[in-house]
């Protein structure tokens, strides 16, 4: 007779396959809140050693460091407005030119092997090298900005659209050219709907390309900006400036990414 | 037989059709040699054989998605040349675009289809004469049409809904009204239920059975399931591989209307038990 089950053995937890999920929505959200407080938390512990602070602000100083800057003879909106204003042109005429090109990349072969080798180039060379001969061609202006994060967007988003179109599901081509679709067709019915998320997915990388630019736009000669504001404190080793300038770039991104987001939830219901 | 009258009328014909593929390595595919087939209007004929048999290339010829070397496909005594809307595909990965509804994916294909009318006039002699004008579906046909393939195919209720949200019988069922829409005279189907599991595949079997007992058209079926080949076909084309040829036709005299149920007639079990052998041996003669 087998020996019974013990009630032990019974209660005995099974060992449950890895989860790769993210979780339960309320378990997200208290680890977000537990995450956001503890950085907080953390960051003001160790700018009480005074080592630290000397590079870096205390939260304390960076909330007063807001408080002067947006006060109403603080620059700080002006900086903000500025930023905002390089960045959307510059990734605007980056996203109007991006979309063309990349599609004629993803239709024309021919195009594609032409324009390249040149877009590959390109892409490896951080756009803060070209800051010199921006300079020089355009001068101190409002240009200089826009070109170097029109750049530094245009070809992220080039590369993201272009691969959309290459890889447009063939089997819908094919099935549309059953129907008797013409290449044209083809291309307005099929292949512009088909890489439309990749169009999204495009403008958001572009976004934060755009972004993280920003700085380095801002090197070529200009008063305001949150990145020139970034510099100037630095000089003054007004790390407290430095900081306010860094988390607003990093909450505009957010704020910018969580749009766009929402624009690419609302078009691409059906994916 | 009268003469003169003949039983069947030849749709599609194959004739001595040669195909070679060159593959990466720099080898030549022998992809179809020789290959001849009359298909008869409404009939509905199956293709088994191992894979690398050629018979997807087959009916991408038929489609007019391929190109051949030698030989003659035609329909209506007309050579094909490019694919169009008198042949609709069928494909194992449904094909749907996901971005339409299911009732703008059954519709879409419409829009290239011109249907004839005819028109009186009757000019200052009094003579009346018939004209046949083609023109497009206007919005209404269009609905109207894709109404009654979605409640063909017991889609009814779905119009509205994204092909992301149905399950894999459910979008062959949509491609499936995608192809009666079109009115199309053959439909040519590359392992349309490959992808199901065996009950959804059994129901859609029952389904293309009587959609096609009712409503006649020419269907040419590819597929590797002798069970599912036996089950549909007027008549079966066993293919052989490298290279793609031919080996053997078995004309299933077994009368229609089909069900699950036919499966366990003496008649099916004895083309079943053939087919499944003479394929089975074939493949088992594969270098592999």
């Amino acid at each position: 007779m087998p020996a019974p089950v013990q009630d032990s053995q019974l209660k005995k937890k099974a060992r449950k396959l890895k989860d790769f999920s993210d979780g339960t929505a309320r378990t997200r959200y208290i680890l977000m809140a537990i995450s956001i407080i503890g950085g907080f938390a953390l960051w003001f512990l160790i700018t009480l050693i005074p080592t630290i602070n000397t590079f870096l602000a205390s939260p304390k100083q960076v909330w007063n460091a807001l408080l002067s800057e947006s006060a109403a003879n603080g620059r700080y909106f002006k900086d903000i407005s500025i930023s905002l204003q390089r960045v959307l042109i510059g990734f605007g005429l980056a996203f109007v030119c991006s979309i063309p090109v990349s599609f004629l990349m993803g239709w024309y072969p021919k195009v594609r092997n032409l324009v390249e080798p040149w877009i590959q180039f390109m892409r490896t060379i951080p756009p803060i090298a070209l800051i010199p001969l921006v300079i020089l061609a355009m001068g101190l202006g409002e240009s200089p900005k826009y070109t170097i994060i029109f750049v530094a967007a245009f070809l992220v988003m080039v590369v993201t659209i272009y691969q959309g179109v290459k890889e447009v599901d063939k089997t819908l081509v094919k099935a549309a050219y059953t129907f008797g679709a013409s290449d044209k067709d083809l291309f307005f019915d099929i292949v512009i709907p088909a890489s439309f998320p990749y169009i999204l997915v495009g403008a958001r990388l572009g976004m934060a390309a755009s972004l993280t630019t920003l700085i380095a736009a801002e090197l070529t000669g200009t008063t305001f900006g949150l990145g020139a504001r970034i510099q100037g404190a630095q000089q003054f080793m007004d790390t407290s400036i430095v900081l306010l300038g860094i988390i607003t770039i990093g909450i505009i991104g957010f704020v910018l990414d969580k749009i766009l987001l929402l624009i690419e939830k609302k078009l691409t219901t059906w994916k | 037989m009268e003469v003169g009258v003949p039983m069947t009328e030849k749709l599609i014909t194959i004739k001595d059709v040669h195909k070679e593929y060159k593959v990466e390595n720099g080898d030549n595919v022998n992809a179809l040699n020789g290959v001849t087939l009359d298909i008869d209007k409404n009939e509905f004929v199956c293709v088994v054989g191992p894979s690398g048999c050629g018979k997807t290339t087959l009916l991408n010829i038929i489609a007019g998605l391929e190109t051949y070397d030698s030989g003659k496909v035609t329909m209506h005594g007309q050579p094909i040349v490019g694919p169009g809307p008198d042949r609709g595909v069928i494909f194992q990965q449904y094909a749907l675009f996901p971005w339409m509804t299911v009732r703008k994916n059954i519709e879409y294909g419409l829009k290239f289809i011109r249907k004839p009318r005819n028109v009186e006039s009757i000019d200052e002699s009094g003579n009346k004469t018939v004209t046949t004008v083609l023109e497009r579906y206007d919005t209404k046909e269009k609905h109207d049409l894709a109404n009654r393939y979605i409640k063909m195919v017991n889609l009814t209720g779905f119009e509205n809904s994204f092909p992301k949200a149905l399950s894999g019988g459910m979008k062959q069922r949509v491609a499936i009204a995608r192809g009666y829409a079109l009115n199309s005279e053959v439909l040519l189907m590359d392992e349309p239920f490959g992808a199901l599991d065996a009950q959804t595949r059994a129901q859609l079997q029952e389904d293309l059975l009587k959609t096609w007992e009712t409503e006649k058209k020419t269907i040419f079926f590819i597929t590797h399931d002798v069970d599912e080949a036996v089950l549909l076909a007027t008549r079966v084309v066993i293919m052989s591989a490298r290279p793609g040829q031919i080996k053997e036709i078995v004309d299933i005299d077994l009368p229609y209307p089909r069900t699950q149920a036919t499966k366990l007639d003496p008649v099916f079990m004895k083309h079943k038990n053939y087919i499944w052998e003479t394929v089975y041996k074939m493949y088992l003669e594969i270098p592999k």
